[in-house]
């Protein structure tokens, strides 16, 4: 039976009050030069998909035959593509289907994921051992891609079922984290302490195991919003998820593939914009998960 | 030999769930799964054939055990498409999914040895910063997005490779490598990433513990203390974590073989899902996790051999 635990690191159990942990927790990551890096560009990615409408100069479904194909500098910051629409403009707006839909997979896989690994850690069992960790084992055998994608084609297809494919991918890996977490504190003294004092199951797990699994949670979180991205772009680009005229990053670099010998632009900048956004949150995750774990600063 | 009996005796319920799992694809379609294969414009005729041909008409837990018993004989069933056998469609295209794969796996653990081993040993100098740098991007590139790229420099403008073209080995081996090459460059280099920054924080563990001061007190130079003693150590978790990039790399090889236009099985995944051929992706994706389960538990077998600790009551 394997007990791995694929993401987050151990914390710290000495308890001191919150307000000063979080400011523990901003000193140590802010130490971190390259975690500040991740956060700044999460924080460009988020802004550019909010103010895409001010940031971008053409709206990016506008298709002008005059001008298709043309180089960066000649036909705007970043080139046209071959059906005449502005790149820059439609990377730009390109953020928002990319965030959008990263987060709406990630939190699918959380409202599934967390609940189950709770409740199946913390009344074990044959529930637990049998059903609940088998299935999980089993889905985790699929490559992630794989799985992924022949659910959206089962679902038929689509930006919505994308998202959809891509959350239920992510739930195994949430389970895990939540139960391994719920293991190691479910026989704690101070869940004792809470069950002599009357309290019911859901408390217990809600108002005290719940909270222990959240760092790990938040680290793993991050790390999935970059991965989502990649698989959205992913997705997108085989055909199954953005539909080829919506400015996805993924249905871009779909495009670009007809055109890689003459409009290099069209399948470069959609890319960088995936690299950077994953970085950034790659970053971000593992900045968190250092200034969690108090072990890797001496 | 008892652990691995014992390692494959717990895979069975895996097996089992991934066979229900695969087989469900079908009956999960929403609607009416023969309307989403023959389109809305096919006869009732032509439904009820493709009905009658999928045992949709049987209860589920038939159709599973027909379905199972063919599996177990090697009948994947029948092309949607063409009426070909699955298991011979499948069988074409694994030799270029097991090429791909070992190449890449090749290029990602030579890559990672050599980035890992020097960024550790010389830590905080350039050496490290680049080679962590680059793992560091490499985790976060799409690859098939660096596979593009490659055939923008490599191809388009430099004209070395070419950027598509797939012979077989044994009629063309050297159109077989050129073609293979820019793939498995594009696939390693980012599987290369993980495993990279893995053996780093592995081996710098090592290279603080105290038998590694022992070894280097006792006079022994700091080459053969990192490479016969730290090395050695770092590398047991080394090999799980590279074992179990195969169920990552084989889903990436889906995007890799679209990009490159290499007949693999991935591809055929691909391709099958755009056309409704429902049991080719069946029979595919059934092929492709049950290498994925096998590799795990041969890493596992592997790993009781490096680490004596872990299989020493099972080895008497």
């Amino acid at each position: 039976m394997s007990e791995a635990v694929t993401a987050g690191g151990s914390q710290a159990q000495t308890i001191r009050p919150p307000e000063r942990r979080l400011a523990g927790f901003w000193n140590r990551f802010k130490r971190n030069k390259l975690a500040v890096v991740g956060l700044v560009i999460v924080a460009i990615m988020l802004l550019t998909a909010l103010l895409a409408p001010l940031i971008a100069p053409s709206d990016p479904q506008a298709q002008d035959y005059a001008l298709t194909l043309q180089p960066p500098g000649v036909g705007g910051l970043m080139g046209t593509d071959s059906l005449g629409s502005d790149v820059f403009s439609r990377v730009v707006f390109g953020a928002r289907i990319s965030l959008y839909s990263s987060l709406i997979s990630v939190g699918i896989a959380l409202l599934i994921g967390v609940p189950v690994g709770l409740t199946s850690g913390y009344f074990r069992g044959i529930w637990d051992e049998w059903i609940v960790m088998r299935v999980v084992d089993s889905l985790q055998a699929f490559p992630f891609l794989i799985l992924a994608l022949v659910i959206a084609a089962i679902l038929g297809g689509g930006l919505g079922y994308a998202m959809i494919a891509i959350g239920i991918g992510f739930i195994p890996a949430f389970v895990r984290i939540t139960r391994a977490q719920v293991l190691t504190v479910r026989s704690l003294d101070y869940v004792d302490a809470a069950r002599a004092i009357g309290t019911g199951h859901v408390g217990i797990m809600l108002r005290h195991v719940l909270p222990n699994s959240l760092p790990p949670l938040l680290v793993q979180t991050t790390l999935a919003v970059g991965y989502a991205i990649i698989a959205e772009a992913t997705l997108s680009f085989l055909g199954l998820g953005a539909e080829p005229g919506q400015p996805s990053w993924g249905s871009m670099l779909f495009q670009a593939q007809s055109y890689l010998t003459t409009a290099w632009w069209m399948a470069f900048f959609p890319g960088m914009a995936i690299f950077f956004a994953v970085l950034g949150f790659n970053l971000l995750g593992d900045g968190v998960r250092e200034a969690l774990d108090p072990r890797t600063y001496d | 030999m008892a652990f691995l009996v014992r390692r494959l005796l717990l895979t069975l319920p895996i097996l089992f769930i991934v066979s229900v799992i695969c087989f469900s694809m079908i009956n999960l379609i929403p609607g009416d799964p023969a309307t989403v294969i023959l389109g809305p414009e096919a006869t009732e005729q032509a439904k009820e054939q493709m009905r009658d041909r999928l045992n949709l008409n049987d209860p589920i837990p038939v159709q599973y055990l027909d379905w199972l018993g063919g599996v177990l004989h090697g009948d994947l069933g029948e092309s949607l498409i063409d009426d070909e056998p699955v298991s011979n469609i499948i069988l074409q295209r694994l030799p270029v999914t097991i090429e791909l794969a070992l190449g890449t796996f090749l290029v990602s653990l030579t890559i990672a040895v050599v980035a890992g081993i020097l960024s550790a040993s010389r830590r905080g100098t350039w050496v490290d910063y680049v080679s962590t740098g680059i793992a560091l991007g490499g985790i976060s590139i799409p690859h098939f997005w660096l596979g593009m790229m490659f055939i923008i420099i490599f191809a388009v403008n430099l004209g070395w490779l070419p950027a598509s073209g797939y012979e077989p080995f044994f009629e063309n081996p050297v159109a077989n490598i050129t073609a293979m090459i820019l793939p498995v460059f594009a696939t390693g280099l980012r599987e290369s990433a993980e495993l990279t920054r893995m053996l780093r924080s592995s081996l710098l563990e090592e290279l603080g513990s105290d038998y590694v001061r022992t070894a280097l007190s006792k006079g022994l130079s700091r080459r053969v203390v990192v490479m016969r003693h730290a090395v050695r150590n770092a590398l047991v978790p080394f090999v799980t974590a590279s074992g179990l990039q195969i169920a990552g790399l084989l889903g990436g090889l889906v995007v890799t073989e679209t990009v490159f236009q290499l007949p693999g099985l991935g591809r055929l995944v691909v391709d099958s899902i755009e056309q409704r051929d429902f049991t080719t992706v069946q029979g595919a994706v059934l092929v492709i996790t049950m290498i994925v389960v096998l590799v795990n538990v041969l890493v596992d077998t592997l790993y009781a051999f490096i680490d004596p600790r872990i299989s020493a009551g099972s080895r008497g």
